[in-house]
C-alpha cells in the first residue's frame, strides 16, 4: 500500500500574546491509501488543527505534510483550493449544506469549482444522490430534510468528485445513535469502495469503528494502532492524572489513619481518669 | 461555463432578497434615470435651437466690409473669385444692399417694416426662398440696371391680394415692376409683417445706385460644408486680409458659429446637471458597498463552505463581484427605462399643460449605453472592496462562524 498521507514532525503554532499554543507538535504519521482511520481526542487535543492540515483548509507551522506524495505546505492558497477539490471530501458535524440550494445544487457546487459541464454535472449529481438513497428528493431544500438524510447529502456532496479521501469531521455528533450508526456504516461502505476515510471525533465508541486509531493528547500522538488493543483507550494524561488521585487518595487515607490513631489514643487517655472517677461515684 | 454559473447564482440571490436589492438599487435608478432625462433633455434643446437655425440656415455667413481708408477695395468680382476659387469650402455668393432710407409704398399705402434689399440671381435659393409666381432674378438685371423686384408672400398678400406679378411697387421715389412673388417662409402670423415674408429683392446694382454708392459692404456667402465652417470662414477673410491689410476692416459673421456657442452653453448646463445626477450614482454605488458587505458577513458560512468545496479566492471574488455588478447593472436597467418613460411622458404632457411649448426629449443610444456601463462599473468597482473581503475570508473560521 502506498501513502496517502505523511505526516514528518508536523508542528503548529499559534501565537497569543505572548503565549505559544502547541496545537499540534511534532507529530509524523502515515495513512496509506485505503485505509480506515479514527483520529480520536478530547477538545483542546489537536485534532481539529490536524483534520485543518489534513484537508488543506491550513499549513503547517514547521514540518511536512505530504498529501499523494506532493508537499502541501508549499503550495499557494489557489492550490490547495484545486487540492480541496480533487483530493478531498468533507462531511461535517453541522452538514454545512447551503440552504438556499437544493439538493442538486449542493451537490453540484465542487463540480461547479472543477468546471464540469452542466449536462455531465446534472447527472452525477444524480447518481450520487441515488447512490445514498435521496433520489426522490432532487429539488428538495436542506431545510426540509431530517438530520440523518441532510448527513447523506452532504456524503453525497463529498463523493461527487470521487476525490481518494473522506474527511469526516465529528459526522454522527449532531445525530441520533441510530442515525449515527447509519452515517458510520455508509462511511465504511465507501471506505470497502476504496476511499481512505478519516474519522475525526471525541467518542470513542464512534472510533471503535475504525480499525485504526489515532489518539491526540495536548498536540501529540499518544497512541497509534489496532482500535481493539486494550491500550487503544488508554489515555497517558488520564493516566498520570488518575494516578495522581490515587497518590493522594492514599496520602489523605494515610493522614486520616493516623488522625484516627492518635485520637484514639487521647481519648483512651481521656477514658481513664473518668472511668476512675465514674468509679468513685458509683462507689 | 463558470460565468453562466456565476451569473445564475448572482441572479438567485438577487431574487431571493427582492426588497433589499431594490432598496439597494433605487440610488442608481435615481441617477441613471435622472442622467438620462438631462441628457434627454440636452438633446431635445440642441435639437430645437439646431432646427430653429437650419431655417435661417446655419451654412451661411455675413460678410461686413468697411474698408476705411484703403486704397484698394474689394470689388464684387474679386468676391465672387474668392467663392469659385475655393470650392471645397465656399459655394455661393450673393452681395446684400440694404436700401433702408426710403419708405415703400403701394398706391397710397405705405409699408414700413417691409425690408429692400440689393441682391445677385443667386440670392433667392442661397435664402431658401422658392419661386411661387413669376420668375426670380436675373443676371440681365443686374448687368442692365433693371427697376425689377421679387418681393415676398406677405407684401404680395396684403398689398395686391395675391395678384402681384406684372404690378409696380413704389420705394422712395423709384419704381419697380415685380417680377416674381416667393413662397411663404413662415406661416406664424406674428413672424410675417416685417420678417422674411415682407421683403422686396432688388438687383443688386439698381440698390447701389439708389444710396449711391460704389461698393458692396455687406455679402452673404453659403459654405460648401457646414462642417469646415472654420475653414470657410478663415479662407474669406484671408481673401479680404490681402486686400486691407487690416483685420478691423472687415468682419465675417457664421451662424454655425453662434450655434456652436449655443450648442456649448447647452452642452456646459447638460454637463453640470449630469455631474449632480451623477453625485446619485456615487451614493447609490456607496448603497451597493454597504449592502455587500453585509452580505458578506451574513454569508461567511457560505463562503466557509464553498472555499472547503475547492472554490479559489478569485472565484469567490468574482462571484461577489458579479453579484454587485448584476444588482446595480439592474437599477441601471431599470433607470433608463423609467428614464425613458419620463421623457416621453414629459414629451406628450408639455404641450398640453403649456400650450405653444413643445419639449422633445431623447436620450438616445450613446446615453443609454453610457448610463448602463456607468452603473456596471460602478457596481464592480464598489462590490470590489467587500467581494475580496469575501475571498480573503480564513476558510476554517469561516466554517466556525454562526
Amino acid at each position: 500500500m502506498s501513502a496517502l498521507i505523511e505526516f514528518d514532525e508536523v508542528c503548529k503554532y499559534y501565537y497569543m500574546g505572548d503565549t505559544v499554543v502547541k496545537a499540534l507538535d511534532h507529530v509524523s504519521m502515515r495513512i496509506d491509501k485505503g485505509e480506515f482511520v479514527a483520529i480520536v481526542g478530547q477538545s483542546g487535543s489537536g485534532k481539529s488543527t490536524c483534520m485543518n492540515i489534513i484537508g488543506c483548509l491550513d499549513v503547517p507551522t514547521a514540518g511536512t505534510y505530504k498529501l499523494n506524495g506532493r508537499d502541501v505546505g508549499r503550495m499557494r492558497r489557489g492550490e490547495l483550493a484545486d487540492i480541496r477539490n480533487e483530493m478531498l471530501g468533507f462531511v461535517f458535524q453541522q452538514y454545512n449544506l447551503l440552504p438556499k440550494l437544493n439538493l442538486m445544487g449542493n451537490v453540484e457546487v465542487p463540480m461547479i469549482y472543477a468546471r464540469v459541464p452542466r449536462a455531465q454535472r446534472h447527472a452525477r449529481a444524480k447518481a450520487v444522490l441515488e447512490q445514498v438513497g435521496l433520489g426522490d428528493k432532487l429539488k428538495s431544500k436542506p431545510n426540509q430534510l431530517s438530520g440523518g438524510q441532510q448527513q447523506r447529502v452532504s456524503i453525497a456532496r463529498a463523493l461527487v468528485r470521487n476525490p481518494p479521501l473522506i474527511l469526516a469531521d465529528e459526522p454522527t455528533g449532531a445525530l441520533d445513535s441510530h442515525t449515527g450508526r447509519e452515517v458510520l456504516g455508509m462511511l465504511q461502505d465507501l471506505n470497502r469502495e476504496g476511499h481512505t476515510v478519516i474519522l475525526i471525533t471525541h467518542d470513542n465508541s464512534i472510533a471503535m469503528q475504525a480499525p485504526r486509531i489515532i489518539r491526540l493528547e495536548d498536540g501529540r500522538i499518544v497512541y497509534d494502532g489496532d482500535a481493539h488493543s486494550p491500550e487503544a483507550f488508554v489515555s497517558p494524561v488520564l493516566e498520570a492524572a488518575f494516578e495522581d488521585f490515587q497518590r493522594k487518595e492514599r496520602e489523605e487515607e494515610a493522614e486520616k489513619a493516623a488522625g484516627a490513631a492518635k485520637a484514639q489514643e487521647a481519648r483512651k487517655a481521656e477514658k481513664a481518669p473518668a472511668q476512675e472517677g465514674g468509679d468513685a461515684a458509683c462507689s | 461555463m463558470l460565468l453562466i454559473d456565476t451569473f445564475v447564482l448572482a441572479l438567485k440571490n438577487i431574487w431571493s432578497n427582492k426588497m433589499r436589492t431594490i432598496l439597494t438599487m433605487l440610488g442608481i435608478i435615481i441617477g441613471v434615470t435622472a442622467v438620462i432625462v438631462i441628457v434627454g433633455l440636452g438633446n431635445g434643446m440642441t435639437q430645437q435651437v439646431r432646427e430653429s437655425f437650419s431655417s435661417m440656415g446655419i451654412d451661411s455667413m455675413t460678410v461686413s466690409i468697411w474698408g476705411r481708408g484703403s486704397s484698394r477695395a474689394a470689388t464684387v468680382d474679386y468676391m465672387y473669385k474668392v467663392v469659385a476659387d475655393n470650392p471645397q469650402y465656399l459655394s455661393d455668393i450673393s452681395p446684400y444692399v440694404q436700401i433702408s432710407s426710403q419708405t415703400v409704398k403701394e398706391g397710397r399705402d405705405t409699408y414700413r417694416y417691409t425690408g429692400v434689399y440689393g441682391v445677385n440671381e443667386d440670392y433667392i435659393s442661397i435664402a431658401n426662398y422658392t419661386i411661387a409666381e413669376g420668375r426670380g432674378l436675373q443676371y440681365m438685371d443686374m448687368k442692365e440696371n433693371k427697376y425689377v423686384c421679387v418681393i415676398g408672400d406677405y407684401l404680395a398678400r396684403e398689398a395686391y391680394n395675391g395678384n402681384a406679378v406684372g404690378e409696380t411697387i413704389k420705394v422712395g421715389t423709384y419704381q419697380f415692376r415685380i417680377v416674381g412673388v416667393l413662397s411663404p417662409k413662415t406661416t406664424d402670423p406674428d413672424l410675417q409683417e416685417g420678417g422674411e415674408d415682407d421683403r422686396i429683392y432688388v438687383p443688386y446694382t439698381v440698390a447701389l445706385r439708389i444710396n449711391q454708392s460704389t461698393t458692396v459692404d455687406t455679402y452673404t456667402v453659403i459654405m460648401a460644408d457646414e462642417n469646415y465652417a472654420n475653414q470657410a470662414k478663415s479662407t474669406i477673410e484671408k481673401a479680404l486680409y490681402a486686400i486691407y491689410q487690416d483685420e478691423d476692416s472687415y468682419y465675417v459673421y457664421s451662424m454655425s458659429e453662434l450655434l456652436e456657442q449655443m450648442n456649448q452653453t447647452i452642452s456646459m448646463v447638460v454637463l453640470v446637471l449630469t455631474l449632480i445626477a451623477g453625485i446619485s450614482l456615487l451614493v447609490g454605488g456607496i448603497g451597493i458597498m454597504n449592502i455587500m458587505l453585509v452580505s458578506v458577513s451574513e454569508r461567511t458560512r457560505e463562503i466557509g463552505i464553498r472555499k472547503a468545496m475547492g472554490a479559489r479566492e478569485t472565484t469567490i471574488l468574482f462571484q461577489f463581484v458579479v453579484e454587485a455588478g448584476t444588482t446595480s447593472a439592474l437599477g441601471g436597467f431599470i433607470g433608463i427605462v423609467l428614464g425613458y418613460a419620463l421623457s416621453a411622458a414629459a414629451t406628450a404632457v408639455v404641450p398640453l399643460v403649456a400650450p405653444g411649448q413643445s419639449v422633445s426629449i431623447s436620450p438616445g443610444t450613446t446615453a443609454v449605453l453610457v448610463s448602463f456601463g456607468i452603473s456596471v462599473g460602478i457596481g464592480v468597482v464598489f462590490g470590489f472592496l467587500p467581494a475580496r473581503r469575501a475571498a480573503r475570508l480564513n476558510p476554517i473560521e469561516a466554517l466556525r462562524y454562526e
